[in-house]
């Protein structure tokens, strides 16, 4: 799962019948600091959100089990849209990290 | 699995049913020797895990699923352990 910001929506009248009344968004994914992290995806909204939404989103089979029909051919379903992200950069205990010499 | 580390947690209420109720952590996959390596991504938490501590974080569906709901539910990846030690033996 990774977060994605929604930067459009795609229209697509002739597709196969299962995903006949699924909305299709375009989703830029994102890392924490909200910079692009990979290209865009196309990808099912299941939880009604819309162009410029800070969203995250599920791929492979699990992204078909957040529709109603779960075996659509989805591969990419956004699965929840974002409230507020909390980054708390705490360093590392370093002790967790021994370099033995072999 | 990855090694990653938390670096911080996702609050949303508009999301799939079966996530509620579970904590969403933001994950930064590391190497061995804790240096960060490709971009984070989210992770669903079952272990109390914080931010800072070092993780394993499992991407597969069947264990997520396993772990967290029943069969039909959209979970994909799972914080399945914190590490405590990693040794990792460097040839002369």
């Amino acid at each position: 799962m990774k977060l994605a910001k929604v930067i459009g929506t795609i229209v697509a009248t002739k597709k196969i019948e299962s995903l006949a009344n699924s909305k299709i968004l375009m989703i830029q994914p994102l890392n924490e600091k909200k910079e692009n992290s990979g290209s865009p995806i196309a990808a099912i909204d299941t939880v009604k959100a819309g162009p410029g939404d800070l969203v995250y989103y599920t791929l492979s089979r699990e992204a078909a089990l957040a529709l109603e029909e779960p075996f659509a051919p989805v591969d990419a379903a956004i699965t929840g849209i974002v409230d507020q992200i909390n980054i708390e950069k705490r360093d590392m205990k370093k002790s967790i990290f021994e370099n033995e010499i072999m | 699995m990855k090694l990653c580390r938390i670096i911080g947690n996702v609050v949303s209420t508009e999301k799939a049913p079966s996530f509620t109720g579970h904590k969403l952590m933001i994950v930064q996959p590391i190497n061995e020797k804790g240096e960060d390596v490709s971009d984070s991504f989210l992770s669903f938490d079952t272990v109390q895990a914080g931010s800072g501590d070092i993780v394993l974080v499992q991407q597969e569906g069947n264990t997520a699923r396993e772990l967290l709901g029943t069969r039909d539910d959209p979970f994909h990846s799972v914080i399945v352990g914190i590490v405590d030690k990693i040794s990792v033996t460097k040839e002369k």
